[in-house]
């Protein structure tokens, strides 16, 4: 799936995140994660953040996240929607989005 | 037999919310994709849904989520999304007429059979909002075997009625409560009333739930989550009835050990509604 466009998911409250997706300059996948709490978790948010790129078959891209704090399963989703907004997908493989 | 005092809704846009709901203990849980989330938010909050439903902290509250009505741009998608994630219930709101459910009904069957899901898995249930849901009642709750429950909607269905909220006895609801009560109870389903708007007067919201109590209505639908505990503990049983209840089920299964088909206690017959009433308050007072 190629990224097309600017695209934004999410928010700034506390439990969400705020997901910028933009397309790539020079054909690579550039991931930048903001979060207060990036000392005890940046590791694993960081790794979902990845593992729902790499399920959306995303080469390149820029993606800026910025977490308050969401769980897990909220990171997945807001990254989700800012990668198929990006890409402006409407028909959703649910198999690739479990 | 399910317990359904209290469903909470909760924003399917609202990632916070969503992630923390599950604490206060609802029976059931109602992410909301329809009115709660604007037309831009739709797809954002569609996804985040589809995760909430996946999640472990849910399992043991009923999932249901409220999709918007089939004949819009979004509601098949909630729908498949919805159903593919594992959603015990689907709310449908506006519904009008059997043909609703009916259609609702063909397009889970069709979905549970395309993602593996086991037929029949995904329940349904019937919001209605208007004067024709009302009058169309008793055929909505017997238009699919996946119907579990009926909800009235004030609001709207005020709007359509061309009334507003009065307070005190709601003379304004008490024909469609009893309408869509009667059609739930003659379809053996359960039935929910109408969510209070005002999270700040909770002299109101009892006054409110105790008139659905004194109806019959199983619950009401609820839009945060202060009125949960209040409502729970209207519902819960008191000390004598809890007693009453276990003399029941003792009687009964006292009489089934002995062969026989009713029994009577303290005078009166113990039959089978008896018994079913017995059951639910004790399970009202087990949760309380």
């Amino acid at each position: 799936m190629d990224i097309v466009r600017n695209a934004i998911a999410g928010t700034l409250e506390s439990g969400d995140v705020l997901v910028k997706v933009s397309p790539s300059e020079d054909g690579t996948l550039t991931v930048h994660i903001e979060s207060e709490v990036i000392k005890q978790f940046g590791r694993q948010i960081r790794s979902t953040v990845m593992e729902t790129i790499k399920a959306l078959s995303i080469g390149a891209a820029t993606v800026v996240v910025s977490d308050k704090g969401a769980l897990d399963c909220v990171i997945k989703a807001r990254v989700q929607a800012g990668l198929l907004r990006g890409a402006g997908a409407t028909d959703l493989n649910w198999k690739v989005l479990g | 037999m399910k317990l359904r005092r209290s469903m909470l809704f909760v924003p399917g846009d609202n990632a916070g919310m969503l992630s923390t709901s599950f604490v206060f203990k609802p029976d059931s849980v109602m992410f909301d994709l329809e009115d709660a989330v604007s037309p831009q938010e739709k797809d954002s909050a569609r996804l985040l849904v589809y995760q909430a439903l996946r999640h472990p902290s849910y399992r043991d509250i009923e999932r249901v989520v409220r999709v918007n009505e089939l004949n819009t741009e979004y509601g098949m998608k909630d729908l498949e999304m919805a159903v593919r994630g594992g959603a015990d219930i689907i709310r449908l709101p506006k519904t009008e007429t059997a043909a609703d459910i009916e259609l609702l009904d063909r397009q889970v069957t069709r979905i549970e059979k395309e993602c593996g899901r086991p037929s029949g898995q995904t329940r349904v249930m019937a919001a209605i909002e208007s004067a024709s849901g009302v009058v169309n009642a008793v055929s909505i709750t017997r238009a699919s075997p996946r119907m579990v429950a009926i909800a009235l909607a004030g609001f709207d269905y005020l709007v359509d009625m061309q009334s507003e909220r009065s307070g005190g006895s709601e003379p304004e609801l008490f024909y469609a409560r009893a309408a869509v009560l009667h059609a739930a109870r003659a379809a053996g389903i359960d039935a929910f009333d109408v969510a209070y708007g005002d999270v700040n007067d909770m002299d109101g919201f009892m006054r409110e739930v105790l008139i659905a109590k004194n109806l019959g209505f199983n619950g009401k639908s609820l839009i945060h989550p202060r009125q949960i505990e209040p409502l729970h503990k209207a519902y819960a049983p008191t000390a004598k009835e809890l007693a009453f209840a276990k003399r029941v089920i003792q009687a009964a299964e006292k009489a089934k050990r002995e062969g026989l088909g009713v029994t009577s206690l303290d005078g009166k017959m113990v039959d089978p509604p008896v018994i079913a009433h017995a059951e639910m308050v004790i399970m009202r007072a087990e949760a309380a």
